[in-house]
């Protein structure tokens, strides 16, 4: 295992040194806030955050593991595209923006725009995600096991929004949709996966209503061709 | 004809102006369109190049040196962006343009010694393999954005927004999402793409200092970071720009082309190139880094060299051209004028790039049109224009008797509009007075 101590360490030797590496084991300590922290992994190196860090944790992560022990600021895992990262405090506004794929894991709460303009990821947040959170959402899951504050899954488009508390209120195009039995084991899947608990049973689904798809376009000149009148 | 002087035409109600409000009162839907602003503006034929005389001394026009090499990202980056000329070609995404025309820009970008740029929808393989300098616009939708494209890239463009429609985001409507746009962009296929209009993990400019920093570890400071900025409030753009770390700013004054916007946006929102290229190097001057650290590219009605000259005189670095790259590369031919016809318009006029149906086979996803292009014949067209472009710019430099394009200053200037003068801050022609400063 190798450790890198961020008070000594500067964040272009610790990048550096995570992008050049193939596989291993690497704790940061000392993060003491900073941004950028283990952006741009892409291999399956297992790493440790010991503390809270920045903006952009794991930014476009891929294949390893980030394991974060403290709380995050803004876009946490932002575009990831594979592998995981596992926050065990707080994340801040706009955890896992356009993330493609992986698993985001948020133990405790989530701030604004969790998941916005989502891509595939799948996230999964212990707490209560924050106000708009799912907005313009494309694919993927977001799993909220707390409460939802407004306009959750603001203009929504094919991704899945589950939440097991309230949700205050729901975005334009956003609706409460029917939980199948493929929905029931998708939640039991992520749950599982995430490592944290609860009834699948008591989560209720959001998505799209699919009427902001296309322009509604009027013509009154070609119902009057068509009927014979003016055009 | 003499009959015909009984009718007078409203100045306020013209006959573009009926026909508008008559499509409006039809569809109940606001008017979508290509290209840039239609309307008269203050533009760059405003201004007059002083060449050389008495107390200036020319450089011979074929045979003195005048160079034109633009370097951005050297103070910054491991591998900065090296330009042979002072011309770039603006983003433009696969999605908006076929697949033959992306190729057309690669290629003629290429043969000219110049880069190209992605846009909204993500790099396909063969953009990449066709443009030696590829910038990747990295925008709010961030519509097939990947880290490993984002390391294939010479330069990443940071799109905050573009001088047709500042404040505003992508569109792209459902007939050009095929299957392949689709999945590119994560999308149902058909559907009338509405992009962000503000990027989803920051919110202001000291946010983008700290995503400068992320992009700049993810790619391990191999290339530099631009930020487009469409022109609204260029000196304060700029200089906030500059504090987030940018190596270049891109200011698109409100003439610059889209595949799709809002006809009212396009008209009626920015301010024109003219007038936001000096507020850029008056606040680039003001931080010390003109003509230094950061480079700027002014776009948004760039059509010849005297465009360019100009564009450098009042301080940019380089220029960056769409819709007449998209001009040299076919669009508007009056070859295919029976086409433009049957759709309602005409060469020359033809401004729906989002319908998916271009004659030209340029802003269409289209197979059998699509075809109609050749890249081959396209990249030749747009390298040619390039060429011309730059052997313009040279002409003019040289007859104000610089030996390097970035030797042109706003003293080589004067303005045949008070307008003009107020704008671009150079002297009303036989004068010396510019509005508000002199």
């Amino acid at each position: 295992m190798t450790t890198f101590d961020l008070a000594s360490t500067t964040l272009r030797e610790l990048n550096s040194a995570l992008h050049a590496a193939s596989d291993g084991t690497f704790t940061i300590v000392n993060p003491q806030g900073a941004h950028a922290v283990a952006a741009g992994i892409d291999s399956p190196i297992d790493v440790t955050v010991r503390g809270s860090v920045g903006y952009y944790c794991a930014g476009m992560h891929q294949q390893g593991t980030v394991r974060i022990e403290g709380n995050a600021s803004t876009g946490l895992a932002e575009n990831m595209m594979s592998g995981r990262v596992h926050i065990t405090g707080n994340a801040t506004m706009s955890a896992g923006a356009t993330a493609h794929g992986g698993l985001l894991v948020i133990e405790g709460n989530a701030g604004s725009r969790c998941g916005i303009s989502m891509k595939g990821v799948d996230i999964v947040v212990g707490g209560n995600v924050g106000h708009m959170s799912g907005f313009m959402a494309q694919a993927g899951n977001l799993v909220v096991l707390g409460d939802a504050a407004g306009d959750l899954g603001d203009s929504i488009y094919e991704a899945e929004i589950f939440v097991r508390g309230s949700v205050e209120s729901l975005g334009a195009d956003c609706i409460e949709k029917d939980v199948e039995a493929e929905h029931l084991a998708t939640l039991e899947r992520l749950i599982g996966e995430s490592g944290l608990d609860a009834d699948p049973a008591e989560f209720r689904r959001y998505g799209s209503a699919r009427t902001l798809y296309n322009f509604a376009v009027d013509d009154i000149d070609a119902e009057l061709a068509a009927a014979g009148g003016a055009s | 004809m003499t009959e015909r002087w009984n009718l007078r035409e409203s100045y306020t109600y013209d006959r573009n102006v009926i026909a508008e409000i008559q499509r409006a009162a039809n569809t109940g839907i606001y008017r979508i369109r290509g290209w840039g602003a239609k309307r008269e503006l203050p533009t760059l034929d405003d201004l007059v190049v002083l060449g050389a005389s008495m107390s200036r001394y020319p450089l011979e026009g074929y045979r003195e040196a005048c160079g034109t090499d633009v370097v951005i990202g050297a103070e910054t980056s491991e591998r900065p962006v090296q330009l042979d000329i002072p011309v770039t070609i603006a983003g433009m995404s696969f999605g908006s343009l076929s697949a033959q025309a992306k190729e057309s820009l690669g290629r003629g970008a290429n043969a000219a010694g110049t880069s190209t740029t992605t846009g909204d929808g993500g790099m396909t393989p063969e953009e990449r393999g066709h443009s030696k300098t590829l910038v990747y616009q990295y925008l709010p939708s961030r519509y097939g954005m990947n880290p490993n494209d984002l390391r294939k890239a010479d330069a990443i463009e940071v799109v905050v927004g573009q001088g047709a429609k500042p404040g505003g985001g992508g569109m792209l409507m459902g007939q050009k999402i095929n299957q392949r746009v689709a999945e590119m962009r994560t999308l149902p296929e058909g559907i009338d793409q509405r992009s962000a209009c503000r990027h989803p993990d920051w919110t202001g400019p000291d946010d983008l200092e700290i995503k400068i920093i992320e992009l700049r570890e993810i790619t391990d400071h191999q290339v530099p970071v631009y930020v487009k900025v469409g022109a609204a409030r260029p000196y304060y753009d700029t200089a906030l720009a500059v504090k987030a770390g940018a190596d270049a700013v891109v200011v698109d004054g409100m003439q610059g082309g889209t595949a799709a916007t809002q006809d009212v946006f396009i008209e009626h929102v920015g301010i024109p190139t003219i007038a936001a290229i000096p507020e850029s190097v008056r606040a680039l001057q003001e931080l010390g880094v003109h003509r230094g650290s950061v480079k700027l590219i002014a776009a948004g009605g760039m059509r010849s060299g005297a465009d360019v000259a100009k564009s450098l005189a009042l301080g940019a670095d380089a220029v960056s051209i769409g819709t007449a790259a998209l001009i040299a590369i076919g669009d508007n031919d009056p070859a295919y004028e029976d086409d433009y016809r049957a759709l309602g318009s005409s060469a020359g006029y033809w401004d729906d790039f989002q319908a998916g149906n271009d004659p030209a086979g340029i802003t269409t996803q289209d197979p059998e049109l699509a075809s109609r292009l050749d890249p081959e014949i396209g990249g030749r067209r747009l390298a040619n224009y390039l060429r011309v472009l730059t052997q313009e710019t040279q002409i003019i430099a040289r007859a104000c008797g610089k030996s390097h394009v970035h030797n042109l200053e706003p003293e080589d200037l004067a303005a045949l509009t008070v307008e003009a003068a107020a704008m671009a801050k150079v002297p009303l022609a036989g004068t010396t007075w510019i509005p508000g400063v002199s």
